[in-house]
Formats: C-alpha cells, sequence, structure tokens
C-alpha cells in the first residue's frame, strides 16, 4: 500500500504498466496487485483532472444540504461522480467523511479543507481551480 | 523560550478550523502585530471542540487565556484595535473557554490536552501530566497495567464495546514471538471526528497509550492505521513520531527503562470496510481488505497470524489517563456498566456540534437540545442518527434514552464510535433508507453475499417504494432482506446496515406508506 500510494502520489494514478513491475518486485502475481489496486476507491487507474475536487457525501454533510449542493454541481459542469471537466481541469470525486462534520457540508479541494460550504463558496472554489492553470 | 513581553496567541491548526479560515486568521494576525510593532507569538493547536466558533482564537491575557470566535480575517483589525491583548470585549468575544457552558458541562479526560497545547512540542505534553501514566506502567509492570485497565471498565471506544482489559489479558497470555499493537484511526463514520482531533491536536496521548499497551501485553511493535481521508491528521502524526523517536519515547530503550516499542503509521485508501479490526488486519498486511472468519481471534492469531490488540483509538488514547489517575477514578464516571467518560461527537444539523466528552448517563435529549442546542437551521428536529452510517434512526419520542450501551442497545441502537448526526423536519427518511444501503453496496468486502448482494438489491426495494410501487409488499421484502443481511453477514458493515433501514421505517412510516398519496408533506427541497 506504502508503494501504490507513492505512484500515485507521481503519477496522479497508478499506470497499468506498473503492475507487473510491482507483482515481480514483491513476488505477487500480477493478479494479487491489480485486485489491490481495484479494491481501494482511492487508486485511479487512469490519470483526473488538473484539479481534484471531493465532496463529502454522507450523512452529516447531507443534513446540510450537501446532497442538493453535490448534485447541482454536478450538474451544472454536466459531470457524473467521478468525471473530469471536457478541458480536463477539474475531477469531482465523492468521499465518505472527512470529519469535518460539524462544519458540514465539506469538501477538499486538492487536499485544502473548505467547510460550512454553500453554492456561493462552493462555486468560488471551483471556479478559482478551473482558472488556475497551475499545477496544484 | 518565549520572551516575557510577547503575547501568546493560540490558533487551531485542527482540519476543521482550516476548513473555515484559521491559516487566513493567523496571517492576518502576524501582518497586523507586525503592522502595530507588536510582539505577539503564535501557537498552533488542536481544537477545543466548539466547532461552531472556529476559527477560536484564544488570547493569553492576566485573565487567563481569553478566546474569540469565530474570527475571520478580516476581523483581526478591529480585534486589535478594540485590545484584545488584554482580553478587552468584543462582540467576538467567548471569554474564558473554560467558563463556557459547552466545556464547563464536560468531563474531560481523553481530551485533557486536546486544544491547549501545542501539538508537537514533547515539552507541553510533559507540562500538561504526560508521560506521568507509562512511568506508572513502568513502575507497575505488565501485569498490574492489564489489570489496571480491566478494572477502570473501560470498553472498546470504535463501536463494540468490548472490555479492553480481557482483550489485554488474551493477549498477554498468548505465547509468540512477536506480538503487536494496532490502533484503529479508521474513523469512516459520517458525523465523527475525535480521532481526528487526537492525532491532530494530543498525537502523543496516543505514542503513549500505545506504548502503555506494548508494555502491558509484550508487544514491541505497533502500528496506527490512519485514513487517506485526513492528510493533514496524518501529517501531524507522522512528525510527532518523528520527534518521539528523536526523544527516545520510542525504539529500543524508552525513557531509560529498558522498554522497547516501535510505532508506524499506515494509511488506508478510502475503503470504510477496512474500519472493520480483520479487514484492517489484511490491509495493514498489504492485502485486498476482505473482512476475516472469527474466530481465530486477532487477539490469538491477529497481524501476520500473530497475537494482536487491535484497539480504537479512543480507547488507546484513554490509556494514559487511567494509569495516571488510577482505574477507580476512571470507573467513578458512568453508569451500570459503561464506565468513564465517552467523547460524544455532535454533528450535522445541530446549531452548537463539536466533541462533548462527558460521564456515560446524559440522555439523548439533553445531548441534542441542551448541548447541542437544536438544529443549526432553527427547523424542529426530526430524527438523529446514532453510531455512525450503521447507527440507527432516533425519533424525538426516543429522546429520553440514557446514553449508554446497554440502553442504546435495548432499543436497537448503537453508541458505536459516539457519533450523533441531526437532522430536521426536511430530511427524507426512504432517502436515507436508500443511502444506507447504497452505501453498504459500495463499500463492501464483497465476501459475504447476503451484503455485496443484498444492499444493491435494497436499494432497488426501496427505489420502487419510493416510485410508489407496491409500496406495502416492498417494504415487507425490505424487512425480510434486511433480517437476511444481519443474521448472513460476518461483519458489522452488512450486519449493521439494516440498523438505519428498519429504524426508518418503524420510527418514520409516514415517508415509507404514503409516498405518493395527496398531502404528503415534501422534503424542503421539493418545495
Amino acid at each position: 500500500m506504502p508503494i501504490l500510494h507513492a505512484l500515485q502520489e507521481t503519477f496522479g494514478h497508478v499506470p497499468e504498466d506498473a503492475v507487473p513491475l510491482l507483482a515481480d518486485a514483491l513476488n505477487l502475481s500480477r493478479a494479487d496487485v491489480h485486485g489491490i489496486v481495484s479494491f481501494y476507491h482511492d487508486f485511479r487507474e487512469a490519470p483526473a483532472g488538473r484539479h481534484v475536487v471531493k465532496l463529502c457525501r454522507a450523512e452529516a454533510c447531507q443534513s446540510m444540504g450537501g446532497h442538493t449542493l453535490a448534485e447541482s454541481l454536478l450538474r451544472r459542469l454536466g459531470l457524473d461522480w467521478g468525471g473530469t471537466t471536457g478541458d480536463g481541469q477539474v475531477t469531482i470525486e465523492p468521499v465518505y467523511c472527512l470529519g469535518l462534520c460539524a462544519c458540514a457540508p465539506a469538501a477538499l479541494i486538492d487536499g485544502r479543507p473548505l467547510g460550512r460550504l454553500n453554492r456561493e463558496r462552493l462555486d468560488a472554489a471551483v471556479n478559482e481551480a478551473r482558472n488556475d492553470w497551475s499545477t496544484p | 523560550m518565549v520572551d516575557a513581553m510577547t503575547t501568546r496567541i493560540f490558533i487551531p491548526r485542527d482540519v476543521a478550523a482550516l476548513a473555515v479560515g484559521a491559516d487566513e486568521v493567523a496571517r492576518a494576525v502576524a501582518a497586523q502585530a507586525a503592522a502595530l510593532s507588536t510582539a505577539v507569538t503564535i501557537v498552533r493547536t488542536g481544537s477545543r471542540g466548539l466547532f461552531w466558533l472556529e476559527p477560536m482564537v484564544e488570547v493569553e491575557t492576566p485573565l487567563g487565556r481569553i478566546a474569540y470566535g469565530p474570527v475571520q480575517a478580516g476581523d483581526v483589525a478591529a480585534l486589535f484595535a478594540a485590545g484584545w491583548l488584554t482580553g478587552a470585549t468584543h462582540p467576538l468575544r467567548v471569554g474564558r473557554p473554560e467558563d463556557h457552558p459547552f466545556l464547563a458541562r464536560q468531563t474531560r479526560l481523553t481530551f485533557a490536552r486536546c486544544g491547549i497545547v501545542d501539538p508537537l512540542s514533547v515539552e507541553d505534553y510533559k507540562a500538561a501530566g504526560g508521560y506521568r501514566g507509562l512511568a506508572k506502567a513502568i513502575e507497575v509492570g505488565g501485569a498490574a497495567t492489564v489489570e489496571a485497565v480491566t478494572k477502570s471498565g473501560l470498553r472498546g471506544r470504535g463501536g463494540a464495546g468490548f472490555p479492553t482489559g480481557i482483550k489485554w489479558k488474551t493477549v498477554r497470555d498468548a505465547v509468540a514471538d512477536q506480538k503487536y499493537i494496532v490502533c484503529n484511526a479508521d474513523e469512516g463514520d459520517s458525523g465523527t471526528f475525535a480521532d481526528r482531533m487526537i492525532l491532530e491536536g494530543d498525537p502523543f496521548c496516543l505514542i503513549e497509550g500505545m506504548t502503555i499497551a506494548g508494555l502491558a501485553v509484550g508487544a514491541t511493535r505497533g502500528y496506527i492505521y490512519s485514513r487517506s481521508e485526513y492528510p493533514h491528521a496524518n501529517a501531524t502524526m507522522r512528525a510527532a513520531l518523528d520527534i518521539a523517536r528523536a526523544a527516545g519515547l520510542l525504539g529500543r530503550d524508552i525513557l531509560g527503562s529498558g522498554l522497547e516499542f516501535h510505532l508506524e503509521l499506515r494509511v488506508g485508501a478510502g475503503a470504510y470496510v477496512c474500519g472493520e479490526e480483520t479487514a484492517l488486519l489484511e490491509s495493514l498486511e498489504g492485502k485486498r481488505g476482505v473482512v476475516r472468519a472469527k474466530p481465530p481471534l486477532p487477539a490469538l492469531k491477529g497481524l501476520f497470524g500473530r497475537p494482536t490488540v487491535v484497539n480504537n483509538l479512543l480507547s488507546l488514547a484513554t490509556i494514559p489517563v487511567i494509569l495516571d489517575l488510577g482505574a477507580q477514578y476512571y470507573a467513578d464516571f458512568g453508569m451500570g456498566r459503561s464506565r468513564g467518560t465517552m467523547p460524544i461527537q455532535l454533528a450535522g444539523n445541530v446549531l452548537h456540534g463539536g466533541l462533548f466528552e462527558t460521564a456515560f448517563g446524559l440522555t439523548l435529549g439533553e445531548i441534542v437540545m441542551e448541548v447541542g442546542g437544536g438544529t443549526a437551521s432553527r427547523r424542529p428536529v426530526r430524527a438523529v442518527q446514532a453510531g455512525g452510517p450503521l447507527g440507527a434512526y432516533l425519533p424525538p419520542s426516543q429522546f429520553d434514552t440514557p446514553y449508554d450501551y446497554e440502553a442504546f442497545a435495548a432499543r436497537d441502537a448503537l453508541i458505536g464510535h459516539g457519533g450523533l448526526v441531526v437532522f430536521d423536519d426536511t430530511v427524507d427518511m426512504a432517502h436515507m433508507a436508500r443511502f444506507a444501503m447504497e452505501f453498504c453496496a459500495e463499500e463492501s468486502c464483497g465476501k459475504c453475499t447476503p451484503c455485496r448482494i443484498g444492499s444493491t438489491r435494497g436499494a432497488e426495494v426501496v427505489d420502487r417504494i419510493l416510485a410508489g410501487r407496491d409500496v406495502a409488499a416492498n417494504i415487507a421484502l425490505l424487512e425480510d432482506l434486511c433480517n437476511t443481511m444481519k443474521f448472513g453477514s460476518l461483519c458489522a458493515l452488512g450486519g449493521f446496515t439494516p440498523y438505519p433501514v428498519l429504524s426508518a421505517i418503524r420510527h418514520f412510516p409516514e415517508d415509507f406508506h404514503t409516498r405518493n398519496s395527496p398531502g404528503r408533506r415534501l422534503p424542503a427541497a421539493a418545495e
């Protein structure tokens, strides 16, 4: 797992080409390694957009309107969960609890935590990410 | 050394405070102090747990620490102008945190230091009572340490409520070349953040608790299994581990006592089921987080097949205070078989959300209405989900339930990891029941058929109810399916998903039975 985390941190995803190399190094079968990569939600098999917005979908955020907030953002960007905007700028991923449940609804944008979100604050943060072409 | 002429200003670095602007406030304080040529020292702390007041800034004055909150960067100039460095009055002034009713009503044992000390200062930790528990454990030895934990009545704070001392004794009595201490910090339940607050606000407390556990059962290695959703907590914990190793608080000869204990942090990858202890062990071994059948118990065959203590973070972080102040001191709090204190986490649609550590025994209504102040939206409370996504939804008619493991169980509810999520009257309980099934389908490890397939079928059945098709028959089918999941799953994911579903049907039947009937109250979102 620490190796997979390191790969994802470096490449933004776990490249398919890495699987046989890992299997060889760890004396596992390729199926074993593929099984581990595919089991955990975090590990992507393809690169994400330049900026990753993780929106909390869990109950505490729902109690503060997180569901409506997320649906409306996805609709306006024309995305489904896990989708990336056409310009490759923003990926929206679901997350089940960031531990910010007393400041709901919450999100993590490129690792930056945001709480007490409403439509204006979320839009401003997402637009800021979209217009920022630098690598986070 | 801190210059005597400089005023210390405490600003939380807890991620919940960062999420509402604590870093911006810290920058504004530094800039304004420089502009006024005033000497201040900014100390970054954990959170006190009064999240509606975050960012809550505390200023050290002759009157003690005076809190102001919620402070935004734009308020900083006015706070300086008002004279906050001497604790002057201002609309944001909270006063002495200890006098605030939310804190004054608490009994903080596990969270005694959180939000007060610099989390990465060993000196602060020791000055506030840290490492007295380990010194005591070294003095009395392993057997007496296990005995003290048993006598304290401490039960597993992860949800199952198993007596910690009995688990330790099993591991202590097992014979093996290597034993392990594993901290379950995979705090995946919605509405919980107590583990995170300790990781960010008092990490040495966990390190000390795990070291004591290692001494007690004869384990020389430990692992903290945390979550990838907690990047800030993990960074703080890693830094604390480095500091502890450098200070001789971890390693081969701790505090010169000859005690050996090595501790590492491991991070999961977004799988909720890894909070289940056997799935967690699989994940630590680098495998898919698939649940193991028990027996064998992890206490006998755990990590890499060796005897392993798997304890929740809160249980381990409570060990130092039990050793320091004595088992009886701890056991004197609480009611019935629920001894000591529980860090309750009030979250969701609640006016005063935060961490409330208290002796067992307050009623659910006192906690939600008096401590929490009701909803943040100021609408009536309709439901409270206790114990995370696998916990029951309780209506206000059950607010007389005492906060106690057995009293909750008698009402088909769970205390779990201490989370309480409040919902107002706009919540659609059929939607929440569907979400519970959907979440189980998403997170199932796939080992047991009732959980893997049942959750998907369950979500479909709720969809039919939501569409108003054969409602009575589909509710009966859903109840039957829940029974199968409850009794046919190995772990709590499949076994407890029925709790939120069945409690929603039982306590809020109007959201299921009368879906397309005229005059049905629509949730606010649909109005």
